[in-house]
């Protein structure tokens, strides 16, 4: 791996709320290598989609920065894709148009952007639901046709916020391996946010807990399992190992689960 | 929007002997279409009767209210009269000073909606206008501009444009912000994001406020025409005044009524089939 592609500078955020003012990230530093797979995980509302949002440029930091290639990022753009946590879709455009239109900003005729949603379709498994609308679809469909839109236009950096959290265990799974094989086949930065430890450890080459809030980072552990990730993977000694370890620091920042588990 | 009803089972006859339990719940429960129907149509049936039981047997004087069959035969006079010139007058009028209002609104309401600088140039402005009350514009307008088309045009669109404003307004905002960030994302410009995104994604509701708009419009020329006109619906409704002719007055209601009623049905149809997807809830 490579020179470091994503990096967070001592980055903190605070919000207003009428007087009262809620620090949600304090002094959070760490970067992410050339196509390394960074997921961050941490009790609810210890500032992780926060985190991310200010990487995708759709909120400004209150200290610190955020450096994608060594710029600071000032605003949004189409070098960093990104995957919400909750449904994003145009509701009035079909799937497939849905896809077109992130590529529109590609110097490209019609029928190549044609061309290249259906393919990118295909690459989610949904080539056959091309021309149906957002609505018609399940929710795990509906969340892989944002993936495959985020992929769309080949951004160097993919920002996902619980992309998987609406599903069920089930179509989680299916989404966890098809996210690992797109991205083995393809090689991009990714910063995944997530509740669920399995899938953390799953999905990445490192992972980082975040304490309560306020969000800091309190432990960077990185995940040697060998790649092609396989589902089998998940019932083996190590990974069993590595799930006990990061679940015993996120539960130690957070009195709540501590007490309770997770569910 | 209304969901389709369901289809249950009807519990077989063979079980009438088993015990139930349970109690139904009664709100909200659809039902069919032959069923809205024939209770609409009773719902009507029972107001004219009741209209004209106490216009026969009420002890009213009949000059204040007329009985539906007097009505019902002034209205065939008045077909054969005046009522297509009047109601064309006042249909014209509605259509001019309401697309003259809409025309000016949903741009505007799309920028304040937007553009905080702009909502906070504006908004207050608009909602203290809003709550004058636009009747007591209409003396004000015949000083301005006399009582041609131009002052029906004027009451119509004082009365309407500035709630439009912020009905609009209220739509642009309610835009879901995920949909305006993806934009932003994938590297679209202020401008491409309010027309490519905003403007597709408020339109729904945006159709429905000028829907709601345009019967209040009705309101607005009615008045116009009942103070100063030379034709037109309200008009009609002064002349009758004048000469106690209170069944002239019902028809011409009436006519509004209906002419206000189909308005607003083409309109739902057509909001229905310029929006689909909205129909189909959202992704
Ligand atoms: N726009 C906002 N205004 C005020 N406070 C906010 C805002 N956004 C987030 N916060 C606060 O910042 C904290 C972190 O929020 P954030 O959404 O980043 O949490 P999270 O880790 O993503 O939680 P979850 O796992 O539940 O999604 C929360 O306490 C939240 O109340
Ligand atoms: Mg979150």
């Amino acid at each position: 791996m490579s020179a470091d592609k994503l990096v967070v500078r001592n980055l903190s955020k605070e919000f207003r709320v009428g007087r009262e003012s809620v620090l949600a990230v304090d002094d959070v530093s760490f970067s992410i290598a050339e196509n390394e797979f960074v997921s961050v995980v941490g009790p609810s509302g210890c500032g992780k989609s926060t985190l991310l949002t200010v990487a995708a440029g759709l909120g400004d930091p209150t200290g610190g920065s955020i450096l994608v290639d060594g710029e600071v990022i000032r605003g949004p753009g189409r070098d960093r894709g990104v995957v919400f946590q909750s449904y994003s879709l145009f509701p009035w455009l079909t799937v497939r148009a849905n896809i077109e239109f992130a590529l529109r900003g590609e110097k490209i005729g019609r029928v190549e952007r044609r061309l290249r949603a259906l393919e990118q379709l295909d690459v989610v498994g949904l080539g056959n639901f091309a021309d149906a609308y957002p609505s018609q679809l399940s929710g795990g469909m509906r969340q892989r046709v944002a993936i495959a839109r985020a992929l769309s236009y080949r951004p160097s950096v993919l920002l996902m916020d619980e992309p998987f959290g609406a599903l069920d265990a089930l179509n989680r799974r299916t989404m966890q391996e098809l996210l690992t094989k797109v991205w083995e086949d393809h090689r991009l930065t990714v910063l995944f946010i997530t509740h669920d430890i399995d899938e953390a450890v799953f999905l990445s080459d490192r992972v980082l807990v975040m304490s309560a809030r306020p969000g800091r980072i309190v432990q960077d552990v990185p995940i040697r399992l060998e790649r092609p990730r396989r589902v089998e993977m998940q019932t083996s000694e190590e990974f069993l190992e590595l799930k006990q370890h990061l679940l015993k620091s996120v539960t130690s920042t957070d009195p709540a689960l501590a007490a309770g588990g997770r569910r | 929007m209304t969901s389709a009803p369901e289809i249950t089972a009807r519990p077989s006859t063979a079980d009438a002997a088993v015990p139930t339990r349970g109690r139904r719940p009664g709100l909200y429960r659809e039902i069919s279409r032959g069923a809205y129907a024939v209770i609409a149509v009773c719902g009507m049936v029972v107001l004219l009767l009741a209209w004209w039981a106490y216009a026969k047997f009420g002890n009213t004087n009949p000059l204040f209210l007329p009985t539906p069959d007097r009505v019902a035969r002034r209205f065939v006079d008045y077909a054969g009269g005046d009522l297509l010139t009047d109601a064309a007058a006042s249909f014209n009028r509605v259509t001019i000073g309401f697309l003259l209002s809409s025309a000016m609104a949903v741009p505007l309401g799309l920028l304040v909606g937007t553009v905080r600088p702009a909502e906070a140039a504006i908004e207050p402005t608009m909602g203290f206008i809003r709550y004058m009350p636009a009747v007591a514009f209409v003396p004000l307008t015949i000083i301005w501009i006399g009582v041609g088309e131009e002052q029906k045009w004027l009451v119509i669109w004082i009365g309407t444009f500035f709630t439009q404003v912020l009905m609009v307004m209220d739509n642009v905002k309610r835009v879901r912000r995920e949909l305006v960030d993806v934009g932003y994302t994938l590297g679209l410009s202020d401008v491409s994001v309010l027309w490519r995104i905003v403007v597709p994604a408020a339109s729904p509701a945006i159709w429905d406020t000028l829907r709601i708009t345009l019967g209040w419009a009705w309101t607005w020329l009615v008045l116009a025409e009942v103070v100063a006109a030379d034709d037109g619906l309200g008009h009609r409704v002064t002349l009758a005044q004048r000469y106690l002719q209170t069944d002239t007055i019902f028809v011409a209601l009436i006519v509004i009524g209906l002419i206000g009623l189909v308005m607003d049905q083409a309109m739902k149809v057509l909001g229905r089939r310029l929006f689909r997807w909205a129909e189909r809830g959202n992704a």
